[in-house]
């Protein structure tokens, strides 16, 4: 099923938690919303599911506006955060309540019920109340409660955040593999970016109800357009600072007290800054440490992560992070040679916070 | 090891000691309702005259068993029909959107505390006007009217503690409102709804103003307005008659609590289980 958000709008009273928000997915399609907490992931999800009406604007489902239809009428399948599991209700009855609600009949229901449990592997568990299930069990029963009825969207509200790590991993293969084989379209919301870039065929950015970016991964990651999806995509963080932007014999140049950069012909701003000031973008993994570096830098701080450090550099004013094998074994005081893949380099207007390279 | 079983002890024998009172006074309610009679706390002899009440009419008063129909009856609708409400009512507040409800919340508060007193000749006015003046449904509709606010305030409470996703889960899964509230939020407050019950069963129970006041004719009388007339009416008051009939009253709360106490417990100790 197509799903389109039209000018998407919620106050919450005088708060504003969905800005005008215009969102198309195509079927089939893992589309992940991925924001900061508190900036309307949710109040969109419930918004799509049918239980919070939009302020303004509509939810489409193929191309046909559905702000009328009750939650029960849209054909979706929810995952909460919280699993959401009824707790006076065991295992089967939580799969098979849906079932019952559409008046399925009691064999089939069974036999659908097994399937699913099957699939997820929760057959041993079909007696238990939710009080007396694991976490991850929960989880995987409420996803089966929402993939029971072969609904034609699924949504997912962070489903994953309550578990550990390397459960959270093992879930998140599943999931996906799962969504792919069933070939639902679907709506995930994280604040997890790695869960995002891992799953989802496209992400759409949100900061304080706005959508900043909606791209596929890789774009979101080696493109961002704003300031924002380019500070908040990538881990560590894109290392930002402010230089001045001039020109000099048809090629663009970068000062600063402390630093001179140099911008390739392939990275020329497609359009002015509205200020001399610009701010420059580079990714931790194009900055390197080496003899053979062309800046001089003091090593500010490391942070041992195991198999590498993250290494903070100052150029005068200016720090930025790098991340280095550990077994290097920089050390804070460091006098050291760092250079910048300027191929890479990221330029935004401060005012607008748009970027001069692609937005 | 001693000191061990002391500390243990220690809080036993403060309860007894606390408790003690009650219970000597209790027992003594038990033996002096078979007593012949009493010189000063120490009951005499032993008979079961104080006990005919059971099996044969009090003069000038109709037989104890309708007044216990009488009574539980009261108790009983009052219950059903203040859970009932409050039920609907609170799940409305707790989290329904429409306007007015703050004005109704704060409403119910000011109700609740209002001294219910001050309202009696209002209330009889209006009995009369309904024609429900001396008939044991209007006592029944104002009992449970004087206590929805609290009720109502109570369950709104036990709503505001199911979590919103298991409710928006159930609409998603395809339930209706209505469905919702019966077959998903409504189980997960059972033990709200029994204590709700208990307190309003006994609370109806042991009513004794409204009764007393709105029940002028003997076949309406409840056990509390009977237990008045006792020490009011007679030239005499026949304490062995008055304590039999106090302990008959006692004891279907007794057995209500020790059938109950398990429910009562479970509100403290959290949620629904098993
Ligand atoms: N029912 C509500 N009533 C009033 N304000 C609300 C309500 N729900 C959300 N908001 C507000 O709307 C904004 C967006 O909330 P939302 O729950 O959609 O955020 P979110 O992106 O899901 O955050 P998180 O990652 O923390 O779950 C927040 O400022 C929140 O305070
Ligand atoms: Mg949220």
């Amino acid at each position: 099923m197509e799903v389109q958000l039209e000018n998407l709008t919620k106050y919450f009273g005088k708060v504003l938690a969905v800005d005008n928000l215009n969102l198309e997915i195509k079927d089939g399609e893992f589309v992940a919303l991925l924001g900061p907490s508190g900036c309307g992931k949710t109040t969109t999800l419930l918004m799509v599911a049918g239980i919070y009406k939009p302020t303004k604007g509509y939810v489409k489902f193929n191309g046909q506006a559905v702000n009328h239809l009750l939650p029960k009428d849209r054909d979706i399948g929810m995952v909460f955060q919280s699993y959401a599991l009824y707790p006076h209700m065991t295992v089967y009855e939580n799969l098979t309540f849906p079932l019952k609600l559409k008046k399925v009949p009691a064999e089939e229901m069974r036999r659908k019920a097994q399937r699913i449990a099957d699939m997820l592997g929760i057959g041993e568990l079909m007696d238990r109340k939710p009080g007396q299930l694991s976490g991850g069990q929960q989880q995987r029963v409420a996803l089966g409660r929402a993939l029971i009825k072969e609904p034609k969207l699924l949504l997912f509200d962070e489903p994953l955040s309550n578990l550990d790590a390397r459960l959270r991993l093992a879930m998140r293969g599943e999931i996906k593999r799962l969504q792919m084989s069933l070939g639902i379209t679907s709506i995930y919301v994280t604040h997890d970016q790695v869960e995002a870039m891992t799953m989802a065929d496209r992400i759409a950015v949100l900061n304080k109800g706005q959508l900043q970016a909606y791209a596929p991964p890789e774009e979101l990651y080696d493109r961002p357009r704003t300031l924002f999806v380019a500070g908040f995509i990538g881990n560590p963080p894109m290392n930002l600072f402010e230089m001045e932007l001039y020109q000099e014999d048809d090629h663009y140049k970068l000062r600063h007290p402390d630093l001179s950069l140099a911008i390739p012909d392939s990275r020329k701003p497609r359009r002015q800054p509205s200020g001399r000031r610009v701010i420059v973008g580079l990714r931790p993994e194009d900055i390197s440490i080496g003899p053979e570096g062309e800046i001089e830098s003091e090593i500010y701080m490391v942070e041992p992560l195991g198999r590498d450090d993250i290494i903070t550099c100052k150029i005068g004013e200016i720090k930025v992070q790098t991340v280095v094998d550990s077994r290097l074994g920089y050390r804070i005081g460091d006098k050291v040679r760092i250079s910048f893949n300027m191929e890479k380099v990221q330029l935004y207007d401060p005012q607008t916070e748009l970027s001069l390279l692609w937005a | 090891m001693l000191i061990r079983r002391i500390k243990t002890a220690i809080p036993y024998a403060l309860l007894t000691v606390i408790t003690a009172p009650i219970i000597v006074s209790y027992g003594w309610l038990f033996m002096s309702s078979f007593a012949k009679r009493t010189e000063g706390l120490k009951p005499y002899g032993f008979t079961l005259s104080n006990w005919r009440f059971l099996w044969e009419p009090l003069p000038n008063m109709p037989s104890i068993w309708r007044i216990t129909a009488n009574t539980l009856a009261f108790a009983l609708v009052v219950t059903i029909l203040e859970v009932g409400i409050a039920a609907a009512t609170g799940y409305a507040l707790s989290r329904l959107h429409f306007p007015g409800r703050r004005g109704f919340l704060s409403l119910t508060l000011i109700l609740h505390a209002f001294p219910s007193v001050t309202l009696l000749i209002a209330i009889f006015y209006i009995l009369r006007l309904l024609h429900l003046y001396d008939t044991l449904l209007g006592v029944i509709l104002v009992k449970a009217s004087l206590e929805l606010p609290l009720g109502t305030w109570i369950m709104k409470g036990f709503f505001d503690n199911v979590s919103w996703d298991i409710e928006m889960a159930a609409l998603i899964d395809g339930c209706s409102r209505f469905r919702t509230w019966w077959q998903v939020i409504i189980p997960n407050i059972r033990p709200g709804i029994a204590a709700l019950s208990i307190f309003a069963f006994l609370s109806g129970w042991s009513e004794f103003l409204l009764p007393y006041i709105f029940l002028t004719s003997f076949n309406n009388w409840t056990l509390s307005v009977l237990i008045k007339r006792l020490i009011g009416d007679f030239r005499f008051v026949d304490y062995g008659l008055l304590t039999a009939v106090g302990l008959f009253y006692i004891i279907p709360v007794l057995f209500f609590f020790i059938f109950t106490q398990e429910y009562l417990l479970n509100i403290y100790t959290g949620g629904v289980k098993g």
